[in-house]
């Protein structure tokens, strides 16, 4: 069953990206332009991380050299500064993903968004109890018999914070399962989502299989059922144009490390009735409105959510990485890093004693593709292949019990990114097809 | 440095023969005194159980299950052949005298002498994310053997 969740409208009348377009991009990247074991570097672990364009880089310097200070207080002039970059920063995020601004939080990363996301539904549960805020959150607050669904493709950061949320409730943890070819059954979802499930979780592309998951099928199931929809976006908001509104889901997150942007920095989307409602998760400076000694009133959101000190400059960073990749066009991105993916597994499905993990050649996929060698252990592969430059990424890339499922403990992955031509993948095909003879395999 | 110089060829035959792989095919010796150790990389799940026989205050046996990559599994068959014969005393050494190798960086060269094959491993001093792999069995060996010393 073919399902896309991006917007199936692309413009005819925007130009395809091409080589020489990718090799004008990479010029942005410095770090792109070096050699590695005497061969230019070939990198292909963007889903890991990516790489920074110059525009993010200086946008984080000029920051620290003209403008950095303390956001929300003080009254001179570089808080103000600070301020309005930090906050326009939100803004362009915001827009990226047809999020409100204020339904936009700042986050360490997308594993902190969903801890944030599980553990204020664990604190909707103390605070109902005890009937303190609002008289709604008694609707959010999880107990023992209600379920949490989750996929069984999920990656550790979307899978931990629900296992433990289950267990600070008592709710049940239930997955999705996949099947051979790593897609997701409807109809078994129909069967497993149901008037006991609360929240739903699942990942809009999955970092090992490629697989792009059908979000508006899934969240019409929880819909029914009105359980919370929370979107692994990691995968999806660096690569593809997404509209959070569009998708209609409650949560979404991903990182800014993961398309074009510092560490340190990721984001949270919500639903703004949710979001005005839910308790904090981390409490503390910036997040209140009095405090006494006994207790305190807490902000709307975001700053509700956003305790201490925050990654002002990172923030910065993100908003000139979201604009880098609105200026080139993430349906065009999308559309150039799906047919890298095609091509990858069209090369390796070509070798003999070569396994692709997800959908097969011809079938949707973004611009990864996770692989076994028959013989060669994946650690093995990896160090071949960076003894020619070739930069991947190898192990259970987080997701063990999606590794289990296929019959594997480790695996190869390459993934693309907007900096990568087609010679980057040839390069990268010539390599693995030289791998079971090294190793006598 | 070269790939061919961390896989040396001793390593990638090792890893192919698997020298001492087998727990269940080998029965521990009678009246040998034994250790068992399991020990998993959990980044790449590398994993290996070796038991380890001391009779006479020498190492009289050493047998292993694991499944990991080529650096892993030579290093236990490598250990295997080095192991067996030696007295508790020279084991501690050996061991002692690999770990220094494989975390010196490259800076300490391996003593054949002292080594015998498992001095193929140098190479592998010089990849940071490689020196657990092969230290994993001899990891699993020390415990080992501490449990039947």
């Amino acid at each position: 069953m073919a399902v896309v969740s991006t917007p199936a409208t692309l413009e005819r009348s925007v130009p395809v990206m091409d080589n020489a377009e990718v090799l004008r991009i990479r010029n942005d990247f410095p770090v792109l332009n070096q050699m590695v074991n005497g061969k230019p570097l070939v990198y292909l672990d963007s889903g890991a991380t990516s790489q920074n364009p110059l525009s993010v880089i200086e946008a984080e310097q000029e920051f620290y050299e003209q403008r950095n200070a303390a956001v929300h207080r003080g009254a001179h002039h570089l808080a103000v500064e600070a301020t309005e970059a930090f906050e326009d920063a939100r803004q362009t995020v915001a827009d990226l993903i047809g999020a409100d601004y204020s339904e936009t939080v700042w986050t360490s990363n997308a594993t902190e968004g969903l801890n944030l996301i599980a553990y204020a539904l664990s604190n909707a549960a103390l605070w109902a109890a005890q009937g303190r805020g609002d008289s709604a959150l008694k609707g959010l607050a999880l107990k023992p018999g209600d379920e949490i669904v989750v996929t069984e493709m999920e990656h550790h950061a979307n899978l931990i914070p629900w296992q433990e949320l289950a267990f600070r409730t008592g709710a049940t943890l239930r997955y999705l399962p996949i099947d051979d070819a790593g897609r997701l059954s409807l109809e078994q979802a129909a069967g497993i989502i149901g008037s006991r499930t609360r929240v739903l979780a699942f990942t809009h592309a999955s970092n090992v299989l490629g697989t792009i998951n059908p979000v508006r099928e899934l969240v019409a199931l929880a819909r029914a059922s009105s359980a919370l929809v929370v979107l692994d976006a990691c995968q999806s908001a660096p690569h593809m144009p997404l509209d959070v509104k569009e998708l209609d889901v409650d949560f979404a997150v991903f990182s800014g490390h993961k398309m074009l942007a510092p560490t340190g920095i990721g984001v949270l989307y919500g639903r703004q009735e949710l979001l005005d409602i839910l308790p904090p998760f981390l409490t503390g400076g910036s997040m209140i409105t009095t405090v006494t000694m006994e207790r305190a009133e807490y902000l709307p959101a975001p700053q509700r959510f956003e305790a201490g000190t925050q990654r002002i400059s990172q923030a910065v960073a993100l908003a000139a990485a979201a604009n880098y990749l609105t200026e080139t066009g993430l349906d065009r991105i999308h559309r150039w890093e799906m047919d890298l993916g095609q091509r990858m597994v069209a090369g390796l499905e070509a070798l003999s004693g070569i396994r692709v993990l997800g959908p097969a050649a011809g079938e949707e996929r973004i611009g990864l593709a996770a692989f076994d060698v028959e013989g060669v252990h994946a650690h093995d592969v990896g160090q071949f292949l960076d003894s020619m430059g070739i930069a991947v990424r190898v192990g259970h890339h987080c997701a063990q019990p999606l590794h289990r499922r296929l019959g594997l403990t480790a695996t190869t992955r390459a993934s693309a990114y907007l900096y990568n031509t087609t010679d980057d993948v040839d390069q990268f095909l010539d390599a693995v097809a030289g791998v079971r003879a090294y190793f006598r395999a | 440095m070269s790939l061919d110089q961390l896989y040396q060829q001793i390593i990638l035959d090792h890893s192919k023969a698997r020298h001492g792989s087998g727990l269940a095919e080998t029965p521990a010796p009678n009246g040998a005194s034994t250790g068992q150790s399991h020990q998993l990389n959990p980044v790449c799940g590398d994993e290996v159980t070796l038991r380890l026989a001391v009779a006479d205050g020498k190492v009289a046996q050493v047998s292993w299950d694991g499944a990991g990559c080529s650096i892993s599994m030579a290093s236990a068959s490598v250990f295997s052949d080095l192991a067996e014969g030696m007295t508790v005393a020279e084991l501690h050494e050996v061991i002692d005298n690999f770990r220094e190798v494989l975390r010196s960086r490259g800076k300490i060269p391996a003593d054949p002498e002292l080594l015998g094959d498992a001095a193929a491993f140098e190479g592998v001093a010089r990849y940071a994310a490689r020196v657990k792999c092969a230290m994993i069995s001899w990891v699993a060996a020390e415990d080992a053997l501490n449990q039947a010393s």
